[in-house]
């Protein structure tokens, strides 16, 4: 183990800024990124089963 | 041909991809999550310190993950692009148009942790050299790819657009590479090459284990991603009504 106190390990040895900002706006990134996917699926979930909802016997009138 | 061949041909259909997609992205994204957790581990705990930079080099753990990906993402999507040009297929631009949000990102968060690695050891956030700015141009040529599939209504017209731009802006990404070699940079050169590593083993083992977890992770959210667009632009055939019903 390198690190001897949890504040060492948070000062990074003077680098804490640009490692943890490094890390930091890394793991918000893909947050965003996960959270961004899966509101484009629900949008076009609701959308569909709006349109579906809406227009209930599309399927049987549809050609 | 042989049956194999056909079970490919099965899966260029949107319809069969959508289902193929859905049973694949949760492994990709398990795969992910695992090699994060041991990557970061080694990244804090295993890896030295190093000799020139102290703590601060840990940074390559996020930064060299990140810059492959968005140089790695962009020829993946230029090749689909490619093959959506020359055969038609209407799966290629849908797959194109996934992953670019995704190699977006990874290129913004390559400057994003470059500036913050450079303004400790080179004492600038940024500088104007080759290197800095053909990744800049990168993240230019992805948002100009987004840009355009939105602003063109028809989503084959897109695909049509968009992949003469990405298979256009691919002459960027060797450039990227060599760049460090080309023109004199403030950027090191690589630390990895097929010829062998300057760096110390843990180092280099976390290093390609946050590479592989990056991997997994740009292959589910594409994959699910695709799912999407498969959904919003299929959105008037049977299958898809009978998928969300």
């Amino acid at each position: 183990m390198q690190w001897h106190s949890v504040s060492e390990f948070i000062h990074m040895g003077g680098y804490a800024l640009y490692v943890w900002g490094s890390f930091g706006a890394t793991a918000l990134v893909v947050a965003a990124e996960i959270w961004q996917v899966n509101a484009r699926r629900k949008a076009i979930f609701r959308s569909l089963s709006d349109e579906l909802l809406s227009n209930p016997d599309a399927e049987s009138r549809s050609p | 041909m042989n049956k194999r061949a056909i079970s490919w041909f099965k899966f260029a259909s949107p319809q069969n991809f959508y289902h193929l997609a859905g049973r694949m992205w949760p492994w990709f994204a398990g795969l992910a999550a695992v090699l994060a957790s041991v990557g970061l581990w080694i990244s804090f705990f295993v890896a030295p310190i190093d000799a020139q930079q102290g703590q601060g080099y840990r940074i390559i753990f996020v930064h060299v993950p990140a810059s492959q990906m968005a140089m790695f993402i962009y020829l993946v999507m230029a090749g689909w692009s490619a093959f959506g040009l020359a055969f038609n297929t209407r799966l290629s631009g849908m797959m194109a148009s996934a992953l670019a949000p995704t190699g977006a990102l990874f290129a913004f968060l390559s400057l994003l942790t470059g500036a913050l690695w450079g303004k400790p050891m080179w004492g600038t956030w940024w500088v104007w050299d080759a290197r800095l700015t053909s990744t800049l141009i990168l993240l230019f040529l992805y948002m100009g790819f987004m840009a355009l599939q939105a602003s063109i209504d028809d989503p084959r017209r897109a695909d049509k657009a968009c992949g003469v731009l990405a298979v256009v802006g691919a002459v960027n990404v060797p450039i990227i590479y060599f760049s460090v070699q080309w023109w004199n940079t403030l950027h090191q050169g690589a630390s990895v090459s097929l010829k062998g590593s300057s760096m110390a083993t843990p180092m280099l083992l976390g290093m390609l284990i946050m590479v592989l977890a990056f991997w997994m992770y740009a292959i589910a959210m594409g994959l699910v991603r695709v799912r999407s667009i498969i959904l919003e632009r299929e959105r008037h055939t049977e299958w898809v009504k009978h998928a969300v019903a």
